[in-house]
Protein backbone atom coordinates (compact mmCIF):
# COMPACT_ATOMS: atom_id res chain seq x y z
CA UNK A 1 0.00 0.00 0.00
CA UNK A 2 2.32 2.43 0.75
CA UNK A 3 4.90 2.12 -1.53
CA UNK A 4 7.35 4.58 -3.46
CA UNK A 5 5.62 4.64 -6.33
CA UNK A 6 2.34 6.01 -4.26
CA UNK A 7 4.20 8.68 -2.42
CA UNK A 8 5.66 9.79 -5.52
CA UNK A 9 2.18 10.40 -7.29
CA UNK A 10 0.67 11.70 -3.94
CA UNK A 11 3.62 14.20 -4.13
CA UNK A 12 3.24 15.16 -8.23
CA UNK A 13 -0.16 15.35 -8.31
CA UNK A 14 -0.46 17.90 -4.66
CA UNK A 15 2.47 19.63 -6.65
CA UNK A 16 0.57 19.96 -9.80
CA UNK A 17 -2.76 21.05 -8.16
CA UNK A 18 -0.83 23.98 -6.05
CA UNK A 19 0.53 24.71 -9.36
CA UNK A 20 -2.33 24.95 -10.83
CA UNK A 21 -4.35 26.80 -8.08
CA UNK A 22 -1.82 29.63 -7.89
CA UNK A 23 -1.77 29.99 -11.52
CA UNK A 24 -5.43 30.97 -11.29
CA UNK A 25 -4.98 33.39 -8.73
CA UNK A 26 -2.59 35.16 -10.36
CA UNK A 27 -3.92 35.43 -13.18
CA UNK A 28 -7.45 36.39 -10.88
CA UNK A 29 -5.70 39.02 -8.77
CA UNK A 30 -4.81 40.90 -12.20
CA UNK A 31 -8.74 41.89 -11.93
CA UNK A 32 -8.61 43.60 -9.13
CA UNK A 33 -5.73 45.82 -9.99
CA UNK A 34 -6.45 49.47 -10.62
CA UNK A 35 -4.88 51.25 -13.10
CA UNK A 36 -4.61 55.33 -14.13
CA UNK A 37 -3.03 55.66 -17.72
CA UNK A 38 -2.83 58.83 -19.85
CA UNK A 39 -2.54 58.70 -23.32
CA UNK A 40 -2.07 61.68 -25.77
CA UNK A 41 -1.81 61.26 -29.60
CA UNK A 42 -1.23 63.58 -31.87
CA UNK A 43 -1.06 64.24 -35.57
CA UNK A 44 1.73 66.34 -36.56
CA UNK A 45 2.14 66.15 -40.43
CA UNK A 46 -0.05 64.50 -42.89
CA UNK A 47 1.95 63.83 -46.08
CA UNK A 48 -0.05 63.89 -49.47
CA UNK A 49 -2.78 61.37 -50.32
CA UNK A 50 -1.74 59.31 -53.40
CA UNK A 51 -3.63 56.40 -54.95
CA UNK A 52 -1.95 53.38 -55.92
CA UNK A 53 -1.94 51.17 -58.52
CA UNK A 54 -4.41 48.62 -57.19
CA UNK A 55 -6.42 51.28 -56.20
CA UNK A 56 -6.15 51.57 -52.40
CA UNK A 57 -5.25 55.12 -51.09
CA UNK A 58 -2.01 55.66 -49.22
CA UNK A 59 -1.09 58.58 -46.68
CA UNK A 60 1.75 58.71 -44.21
CA UNK A 61 1.07 60.35 -41.01
CA UNK A 62 3.80 62.01 -38.56
CA UNK A 63 2.70 61.09 -35.40
CA UNK A 64 3.57 62.60 -31.65
CA UNK A 65 2.94 59.79 -28.86
CA UNK A 66 3.07 60.41 -25.40
CA UNK A 67 1.38 57.36 -22.65
CA UNK A 68 2.02 56.64 -19.38
CA UNK A 69 1.45 52.97 -18.72
CA UNK A 70 3.03 52.23 -15.70
CA UNK A 71 0.19 51.80 -13.52
CA UNK A 72 -0.95 49.00 -15.65
CA UNK A 73 2.14 46.43 -15.05
CA UNK A 74 1.56 44.53 -12.08
CA UNK A 75 3.54 41.12 -10.78
CA UNK A 76 2.11 39.08 -13.50
CA UNK A 77 2.69 41.35 -16.27
CA UNK A 78 4.94 40.07 -18.64
CA UNK A 79 4.81 42.72 -21.21
CA UNK A 80 2.57 44.95 -22.91
CA UNK A 81 2.07 45.05 -26.71
CA UNK A 82 1.60 48.79 -27.22
CA UNK A 83 0.10 49.86 -30.64
CA UNK A 84 -1.49 53.05 -32.20
CA UNK A 85 -4.25 51.90 -35.08
CA UNK A 86 -6.51 54.60 -37.08
CA UNK A 87 -10.12 53.70 -37.35
CA UNK A 88 -12.95 54.96 -39.39
CA UNK A 89 -16.12 53.87 -40.71
CA UNK A 90 -16.80 52.93 -44.07
CA UNK A 91 -20.50 53.11 -44.73
CA UNK A 92 -20.72 50.53 -47.47
CA UNK A 93 -18.33 48.18 -45.98
CA UNK A 94 -18.23 49.05 -42.55
CA UNK A 95 -15.58 49.34 -39.70
CA UNK A 96 -11.32 49.48 -40.31
CA UNK A 97 -8.48 49.38 -38.50
CA UNK A 98 -4.52 49.84 -39.38
CA UNK A 99 -1.76 49.47 -37.22
CA UNK A 100 0.45 53.08 -37.76
CA UNK A 101 2.80 51.98 -34.54
CA UNK A 102 3.85 49.82 -32.17
CA UNK A 103 6.58 48.74 -29.52
CA UNK A 104 6.57 46.01 -26.67
CA UNK A 105 7.14 47.00 -23.41
CA UNK A 106 8.94 44.20 -21.19
CA UNK A 107 9.98 45.99 -17.94
CA UNK A 108 7.85 48.96 -15.69
CA UNK A 109 10.66 51.53 -15.89
CA UNK A 110 10.26 51.74 -19.92
CA UNK A 111 6.81 52.38 -19.69
CA UNK A 112 6.54 56.22 -20.20
CA UNK A 113 6.03 56.74 -24.04
CA UNK A 114 7.30 59.75 -25.34
CA UNK A 115 7.90 59.45 -29.02
CA UNK A 116 7.13 61.48 -32.32
CA UNK A 117 7.16 58.82 -35.10
CA UNK A 118 8.37 59.91 -38.45
CA UNK A 119 6.04 58.54 -41.64
CA UNK A 120 9.10 57.05 -43.53
CA UNK A 121 7.53 54.88 -46.14
CA UNK A 122 9.82 52.13 -46.63
CA UNK A 123 8.81 49.12 -48.97
CA UNK A 124 9.36 45.86 -46.63
CA UNK A 125 11.11 47.58 -43.15
CA UNK A 126 8.57 48.23 -40.57
CA UNK A 127 11.29 48.48 -37.70
CA UNK A 128 9.28 48.28 -34.70
CA UNK A 129 9.32 51.87 -32.96
CA UNK A 130 10.77 53.30 -35.69
CA UNK A 131 8.29 54.51 -38.70
CA UNK A 132 4.80 53.99 -38.81
CA UNK A 133 2.98 51.85 -41.50
CA UNK A 134 1.57 53.86 -43.64
CA UNK A 135 -2.27 54.60 -43.67
CA UNK A 136 -4.21 52.47 -46.43
CA UNK A 137 -7.23 51.49 -47.36
CA UNK A 138 -9.91 52.39 -49.88
CA UNK A 139 -11.46 55.90 -51.09
CA UNK A 140 -9.48 57.48 -48.10
CA UNK A 141 -9.95 61.20 -49.53
CA UNK A 142 -11.06 63.67 -46.91
CA UNK A 143 -12.09 60.45 -44.37
CA UNK A 144 -12.76 61.17 -40.90
CA UNK A 145 -10.31 59.38 -38.41
CA UNK A 146 -9.83 58.01 -34.86
CA UNK A 147 -6.54 57.50 -33.11
CA UNK A 148 -6.73 54.75 -30.71
CA UNK A 149 -3.87 53.56 -28.20
CA UNK A 150 -4.65 49.75 -27.52
CA UNK A 151 -2.54 48.13 -25.14
CA UNK A 152 -2.61 44.47 -25.47
CA UNK A 153 -1.63 43.14 -21.21
CA UNK A 154 0.45 39.55 -21.99
CA UNK A 155 0.84 37.62 -18.64
CA UNK A 156 3.19 35.45 -17.26
CA UNK A 157 0.07 33.05 -17.03
CA UNK A 158 -3.76 32.72 -16.93
CA UNK A 159 -5.96 35.40 -19.50
CA UNK A 160 -4.93 38.05 -22.15
CA UNK A 161 -6.16 41.30 -21.30
CA UNK A 162 -6.50 44.62 -23.93
CA UNK A 163 -7.26 47.87 -22.83
CA UNK A 164 -7.53 51.27 -25.46
CA UNK A 165 -8.01 55.45 -25.28
CA UNK A 166 -9.96 56.54 -28.37
CA UNK A 167 -8.58 60.34 -29.80
CA UNK A 168 -11.51 61.13 -32.11
CA UNK A 169 -11.55 63.90 -34.51
CA UNK A 170 -8.92 63.61 -37.26
CA UNK A 171 -9.56 64.18 -41.26
CA UNK A 172 -7.62 63.39 -43.74
CA UNK A 173 -6.51 65.48 -47.43
CA UNK A 174 -9.64 66.39 -49.32
CA UNK A 175 -7.57 66.21 -52.51
CA UNK A 176 -5.11 63.87 -54.08
CA UNK A 177 -1.61 64.74 -54.81
CA UNK B 1 -5.19 -34.70 -7.94
CA UNK B 2 -8.53 -32.58 -7.24
CA UNK B 3 -7.28 -29.86 -5.08
CA UNK B 4 -4.31 -29.20 -7.60
CA UNK B 5 -7.06 -28.76 -10.57
CA UNK B 6 -8.82 -26.38 -8.37
CA UNK B 7 -5.69 -24.26 -7.33
CA UNK B 8 -4.99 -23.82 -11.07
CA UNK B 9 -8.43 -22.94 -12.04
CA UNK B 10 -8.89 -20.60 -9.61
CA UNK B 11 -5.08 -18.55 -10.55
CA UNK B 12 -7.20 -18.54 -14.51
CA UNK B 13 -10.07 -17.13 -13.04
CA UNK B 14 -8.80 -14.42 -10.95
CA UNK B 15 -5.80 -13.64 -13.82
CA UNK B 16 -8.68 -13.33 -16.27
CA UNK B 17 -10.78 -10.67 -14.04
CA UNK B 18 -7.46 -9.16 -13.58
CA UNK B 19 -6.24 -8.49 -16.92
CA UNK B 20 -10.25 -7.65 -17.76
CA UNK B 21 -10.45 -4.92 -14.92
CA UNK B 22 -6.77 -3.36 -16.26
CA UNK B 23 -8.47 -3.18 -20.00
CA UNK B 24 -11.61 -1.82 -18.28
CA UNK B 25 -9.48 1.10 -16.38
CA UNK B 26 -7.10 1.89 -19.06
CA UNK B 27 -10.16 2.50 -21.26
CA UNK B 28 -11.94 4.37 -19.01
CA UNK B 29 -8.14 6.73 -18.77
CA UNK B 30 -8.77 7.10 -22.88
CA UNK B 31 -12.47 7.93 -23.10
CA UNK B 32 -12.23 10.28 -20.34
CA UNK B 33 -9.36 12.28 -21.95
CA UNK B 34 -11.42 12.05 -25.05
CA UNK B 35 -14.49 13.29 -23.51
CA UNK B 36 -12.87 16.43 -21.87
CA UNK B 37 -10.92 16.93 -25.29
CA UNK B 38 -14.28 17.22 -27.41
CA UNK B 39 -16.00 19.23 -24.03
CA UNK B 40 -13.25 21.82 -24.45
CA UNK B 41 -14.17 21.79 -28.29
CA UNK B 42 -17.91 22.16 -27.65
CA UNK B 43 -16.89 25.06 -25.08
CA UNK B 44 -14.60 27.63 -26.65
CA UNK B 45 -15.94 26.55 -30.47
CA UNK B 46 -12.68 26.35 -31.84
CA UNK B 47 -11.60 22.91 -34.16
CA UNK B 48 -8.08 22.82 -31.16
CA UNK B 49 -8.75 24.48 -28.13
CA UNK B 50 -5.14 24.81 -26.77
CA UNK B 51 -1.82 24.92 -29.01
CA UNK B 52 1.28 24.37 -28.50
CA UNK B 53 3.93 27.59 -30.00
CA UNK B 54 6.22 26.18 -31.78
CA UNK B 55 8.40 29.00 -33.50
CA UNK B 56 9.55 32.25 -32.57
CA UNK B 57 7.82 34.23 -34.55
CA UNK B 58 6.10 36.02 -31.38
CA UNK B 59 8.78 36.65 -29.31
CA UNK B 60 9.36 37.67 -26.13
CA UNK B 61 5.53 37.52 -25.34
CA UNK B 62 5.20 33.42 -26.56
CA UNK B 63 8.29 31.16 -26.65
CA UNK B 64 8.77 28.06 -28.02
CA UNK B 65 7.20 25.57 -25.69
CA UNK B 66 4.55 27.96 -24.20
CA UNK B 67 0.68 27.13 -24.73
CA UNK B 68 -2.29 28.86 -25.48
CA UNK B 69 -5.99 28.26 -25.02
CA UNK B 70 -8.33 29.35 -28.02
CA UNK B 71 -11.93 30.64 -27.79
CA UNK B 72 -13.51 31.39 -31.38
CA UNK B 73 -16.47 33.63 -29.92
CA UNK B 74 -18.76 35.54 -31.84
CA UNK B 75 -17.42 39.04 -31.34
CA UNK B 76 -15.69 40.45 -34.23
CA UNK B 77 -11.87 40.35 -34.69
CA UNK B 78 -10.17 43.86 -34.23
CA UNK B 79 -6.64 44.77 -34.61
CA UNK B 80 -4.11 43.61 -31.68
CA UNK B 81 -5.90 40.37 -30.65
CA UNK B 82 -3.80 37.17 -31.64
CA UNK B 83 -5.23 34.87 -33.86
CA UNK B 84 -4.57 31.24 -34.81
CA UNK B 85 -4.93 30.69 -38.70
CA UNK B 86 -4.16 27.85 -41.35
CA UNK B 87 -2.68 28.57 -45.10
CA UNK B 88 -3.18 26.37 -47.55
CA UNK B 89 -0.70 24.10 -48.23
CA UNK B 90 0.68 24.28 -44.80
CA UNK B 91 -0.27 21.88 -42.48
CA UNK B 92 0.91 23.29 -39.13
CA UNK B 93 -1.49 26.51 -37.74
CA UNK B 94 0.30 30.02 -37.13
CA UNK B 95 0.07 32.47 -34.54
CA UNK B 96 0.40 35.65 -35.18
CA UNK B 97 -1.51 39.21 -34.09
CA UNK B 98 -3.72 41.08 -36.22
CA UNK B 99 -2.57 44.53 -37.47
CA UNK B 100 -5.12 45.94 -40.13
CA UNK B 101 -8.98 45.03 -40.16
CA UNK B 102 -11.12 45.88 -43.28
CA UNK B 103 -14.77 44.59 -42.73
CA UNK B 104 -16.89 43.86 -45.13
CA UNK B 105 -20.70 44.24 -43.49
CA UNK B 106 -22.30 43.15 -46.74
CA UNK B 107 -21.16 39.79 -47.24
CA UNK B 108 -20.77 38.79 -42.97
CA UNK B 109 -17.52 38.95 -43.82
CA UNK B 110 -13.72 40.62 -43.09
CA UNK B 111 -10.27 40.91 -44.80
CA UNK B 112 -7.71 40.82 -41.66
CA UNK B 113 -3.72 40.98 -41.88
CA UNK B 114 -1.23 39.48 -39.53
CA UNK B 115 1.97 39.88 -38.43
CA UNK B 116 4.57 38.39 -35.79
CA UNK B 117 5.50 40.79 -33.07
CA UNK B 118 9.26 39.41 -33.56
CA UNK B 119 9.29 39.36 -37.20
CA UNK B 120 9.89 42.68 -39.18
CA UNK B 121 7.39 42.33 -42.32
CA UNK B 122 3.76 41.28 -41.91
CA UNK B 123 2.31 38.00 -43.24
CA UNK B 124 1.80 37.89 -46.57
CA UNK B 125 5.11 35.90 -47.14
CA UNK B 126 3.30 33.32 -45.22
CA UNK B 127 0.35 33.32 -47.25
CA UNK B 128 -0.36 31.22 -50.10
CA UNK B 129 0.33 33.02 -53.54
CA UNK B 130 -1.58 35.74 -54.27
CA UNK B 131 -3.63 35.74 -50.77
CA UNK B 132 -3.56 39.14 -49.74
CA UNK B 133 -5.72 38.65 -46.60
CA UNK B 134 -6.98 36.57 -44.51
CA UNK B 135 -10.82 35.85 -44.23
CA UNK B 136 -13.20 34.03 -41.73
CA UNK B 137 -12.32 30.93 -43.01
CA UNK B 138 -9.00 30.62 -42.44
CA UNK B 139 -9.45 31.59 -38.71
CA UNK B 140 -8.93 28.63 -36.51
CA UNK B 141 -9.65 30.80 -32.95
CA UNK B 142 -8.20 33.46 -31.15
CA UNK B 143 -5.67 33.40 -27.95
CA UNK B 144 -7.28 34.30 -24.59
CA UNK B 145 -5.23 32.35 -22.29
CA UNK B 146 -1.34 31.50 -21.61
CA UNK B 147 0.42 28.84 -19.31
CA UNK B 148 4.00 28.51 -19.59
CA UNK B 149 6.76 25.42 -20.95
CA UNK B 150 3.67 23.16 -20.24
CA UNK B 151 3.84 22.61 -24.51
CA UNK B 152 7.48 21.01 -23.95
CA UNK B 153 6.36 17.67 -23.20
CA UNK B 154 4.63 17.52 -26.89
CA UNK B 155 7.33 19.03 -28.73
CA UNK B 156 9.84 16.34 -26.97
CA UNK B 157 7.55 13.71 -28.04
CA UNK B 158 7.15 14.75 -31.00
CA UNK B 159 10.41 15.29 -32.35
CA UNK B 160 12.00 12.27 -29.66
CA UNK B 161 9.48 9.44 -30.56
CA UNK B 162 11.33 7.27 -28.71
CA UNK B 163 10.39 8.92 -25.45
CA UNK B 164 7.17 8.85 -26.18
CA UNK B 165 7.07 4.94 -26.57
CA UNK B 166 8.94 4.33 -23.54
CA UNK B 167 6.25 6.86 -21.82
CA UNK B 168 3.29 4.95 -22.92
CA UNK B 169 5.16 1.23 -22.38
CA UNK B 170 6.33 2.18 -18.77
CA UNK B 171 2.86 3.44 -17.68
CA UNK B 172 0.83 0.97 -19.45
CA UNK B 173 3.13 -1.44 -17.89
CA UNK B 174 2.17 0.47 -14.05
CA UNK B 175 -1.28 0.25 -14.88
CA UNK B 176 -0.93 -3.63 -15.41
CA UNK B 177 0.83 -4.15 -12.35
CA UNK B 178 -0.77 -2.36 -10.22
CA UNK B 179 -2.76 -4.19 -7.53
CA UNK B 180 -5.06 -1.76 -6.54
Amino acid sequence: MYSWMLRVNTVLTLSVTVLALLCAVASMADNLHWHTPSVELEVVNVGPLERLRNGDDRVTLSLNIKADLESVFTWNTKQLFVFVAAEYWNPEEGFNQISLWDTIIEKKENAKINTQVKSKLLRRSTRIGYFTYPFQGKDLKGRDFNLTMYWNVMPVTGVFTTDKVVVPGFQLPQSYN
Amino acid sequence: MGAFGDAIASIKATNFRHIALQAISLGMIVTSALIIWKGLMCLTGSESPVVVVLSGSMEPGFRRGDILFLHMGKAPIRAGEIVVFHVEGRNIPIVHRVIKVHENVEKGDYEVLTKGDNNTGDDRLLYAENQMWLQRQHIMGRAVGFLPYIGWVTIIMTEKPYIKYLLIGVLGLLVITSKD
